[in-house]
């Protein structure tokens, strides 16, 4: 939940108040409409810019650089220059902060599509069947919303990620971990939504054809609110690189690879700070703000796209 | 009312009852054994030798009885207050550590906190629907809240700490102080506390100026707003109802956010070695020092849930429907 300080406060306005629902409209005519207002959205071109051009960086940074990112052979502690092989420098051990930086941006985006996307889906079965079936199933999953709501998730996943053996430390665990405890806001967001749906006469009438509850939720319900549910996931997308950071940041990282937040940790570990090497820690933040910044901005720019009463046109 | 406090105080002791469980459970059921981890540090034993330290460490851990006895124990020990003893810390109780570093930890985040929502608030209610100031807070705002806090205080520290030397890098106060009732250890605490405190609060300025500004312009556009503006009432009077309408789910914010933010105040701490329980954490972590580790993450429970319960007070001053209808409010 980390940076969700953002998403929370954010999901509020995005939801708005109570009485704001989410508008319906016929699918076909609302994609060529919300294709409309995209393409005319700065918001929504400049965040989706850097974010191709971040993603780029991960995906082909390290295909192009094929440079170790640990591997000790450089010279130490070398500023960022002008030569191709060593624009970002290197660190107190000679290694490529380039390299690191490139590796580490696609962990950040591995942590948040899996864990992101894991707490979405968690969020949004809890949110459904607690809203749309309601009565006593509704009592338990919301009390057991709001029981790990408050708890705050580093807390719970430091003591999670202490205890695990060193073998078992990597990404893909802890982008696991961070989905299995960062669901409940959106599991709350998303019974809100589905409690002021599940009255509308469409639903009704699809009930009324017989059609089973969990049929009617996907077919009928999730449809009408799915964007609300992908600004959902963006949040927890931003969320989760924002958890993923400061856990390897705090020393309970993946043993082996590279990540931004890993990155950080060394520098500090390492005194790059009294040394003044900044160019080994100001990558590795610069990077997770444009990302988490640029999916903020976007969730903004498309909350404007779909809800017709925010548009500033 | 009443029903209001109590299902918030079930809420509260069930989760507080969740979490210790969880405490309990995590080192007895996770892969690997943390005895298995302690032996590996001794190194050189026979095996009769590394059999005995091993029931040794059993007995001392009270791993050797039945898990129900386990987690009573556990319980018992926990209500009277004795989370074990910390090797970080030579020995002494888990307790007394984290009661020395409390104040530090709480020294930054409830001036960080309520300043920065206060702040944050006014600014984002100021800036929603005027052009200018929307198009300047609103970047600032996505840049700041998009900021990890660690990095934040790194940035600061590199520019006011190293490079203009204006604060002190790390520390709670200088080397060469000693804890006293003196003007000069008190300026110092400020200088060492001046940086930490300024990296969560732009932080969170961030967020609170965003959202406050999203929620005004929902409420600008709702119908009630409309009706004033259509009755002819000054802009000023209908920005002031929708600011009153707008606090309520910032102040819901704020409990939600409680979680971030305590992650945010550990990182925060670290990056400065400000001695709270950030800084106790992360030397926990490093010395594999259990003890200290779950006792730290109770504390942030607690800590956690009674500022939850804080808010949930502040919610039925400020909202007038929750002492007349019970119902609204956080959890």
């Amino acid at each position: 939940m980390t940076g969700t300080l953002n998403a929370d406060t954010k999901m509020e306005s995005v939801s708005g108040s109570p009485t704001n629902e989410p508008t319906a409209l016929p699918a076909k005519k609302a994609s060529g409409e919300f294709l409309y207002f995209a393409v005319r959205s700065k918001k929504f071109l400049v965040a989706l810019g850097i974010l191709i051009v971040l993603i780029g960086i991960g995906i082909f940074g390290p295909i192009i650089d094929a440079t170790d990112p640990v591997a000790q052979n450089g010279i130490a502690m070398q500023p960022p220059t002008a030569d191709p092989g060593n624009w970002f420098g290197t660190t107190y051990f000679g290694e490529d902060v380039f390299a690191q930086f490139a590796n580490g941006l696609r962990a950040t985006f591995f942590v948040g599509l899996l864990g992101g996307g894991l707490a979405a889906l968690i969020g949004m079965a809890v949110g459904f069947i607690a809203g749309y079936f309601g009565g006593w199933l509704d009592e338990i999953l919301n009390m057991v919303t709001n029981v790990f709501l408050v708890i705050p998730t580093l807390a719970l996943l430091l003591v999670i990620a202490s205890y695990l053996p060193s073998s078992w430390r990597g990404v893909p665990f802890e982008a696991i971990f961070i989905g299995l405890t960062s669901w409940p806001w959106a599991a709350r967001a998303v019974r809100a939504q589905t409690f002021s749906l599940r009255t509308r006469d469409f639903v009704d009438l699809a009930k009324l054809s017989g059609r089973r509850g969990w049929k009617v939720i996907a077919t009928e319900i999730a449809p009408n609110m799915s964007s609300y549910l992908f600004l959902t996931f963006i949040l927890l997308f931003g969320g989760a690189i924002l958890i993923g950071a400061s856990l390897d940041f705090i020393g309970l990282g993946p043993h082996e690879g590279m990540t931004l937040g890993l990155m950080m940790y060394n520098a500090v570990t390492w005194a790059a700070l009294n040394l003044g090497i900044w160019w080994w820690f100001i990558p590795p933040g610069l990077g997770i703000m444009a990302t988490v910044g640029a999916l903020y901005v976007m969730n903004v720019g498309l909350d404007e796209i779909f809800n017709p009463k925010l548009r500033d046109i | 009312m009443r029903r209001y406090f109590g299902r918030k105080l079930f809420t509260y002791t069930l989760t507080f009852f969740i979490a210790a469980t969880i405490d309990w459970l995590i080192p007895r059921f996770m892969p690997g054994d943390p005895v298995a981890g302690l032996m590996a540090k001794q190194g050189g034993l026979s095996p009769e030798g590394a059999a005995a330290l091993a029931q040794y460490y059993n007995n001392l851990f009270g791993l050797d009885r039945s898990m129900p006895e386990q987690f009573i124990n556990f319980w018992i020990a926990l209500l009277h207050g004795d989370l074990g003893r910390s090797v970080y810390v030579h020995g002494r109780p888990v307790t007394e550590a984290i009661m020395g570093a409390i104040p530090y930890t709480l020294a930054l985040l409830i001036p960080a906190i309520l300043l920065s929502w206060w702040a944050g608030n006014s600014f984002g209610a100021l800036a929603a629907r005027r052009k200018w100031l929307d198009n300047t807070v609103l970047p600032i705002g996505y840049i700041l809240t998009a900021t990890p806090y660690m990095w934040l205080g790194l940035v600061l520290a590199f520019v006011l700490g190293f490079s203009l030397r204006i604060f002190p890098l790390s520390g709670g106060y200088g080397f060469n102080l000693e804890p006293a009732l003196t003007w000069r250890f008190f300026t110092d605490l400020v200088a060492h506390w001046m940086m930490p405190f300024l990296s969560l609060f732009m932080v969170m300025f961030g967020g609170w100026a965003i959202g406050m500004r999203n929620m005004i312009i929902y409420e600008l556009e709702s119908d009630y707003s409309r009706y004033l503006e259509a009755l002819g009432a000054p802009q000023g009077l209908v920005r002031k109802y929708a600011f009153h309408n707008a606090m309520l789910p910032q102040i819901t914010g704020l409990a939600l956010q409680l979680g971030v933010i305590v992650a945010g105040s550990l990182v925060t701490e670290i990056v400065f070695s400000y001695p709270g329980i950030g800084m106790l954490l992360f030397n926990a972590i490093k010395s594999e020092d259990y003890f200290l580790l779950q006792g730290i993450f109770l504390f942030i429970i607690i800590g956690t849930l009674l500022a939850n319960f804080v808010v949930d007070i502040v919610y039925i001053m400020v909202d007038p429907r929750t002492r007349v209808g019970m119902r609204g409010g956080t959890a």
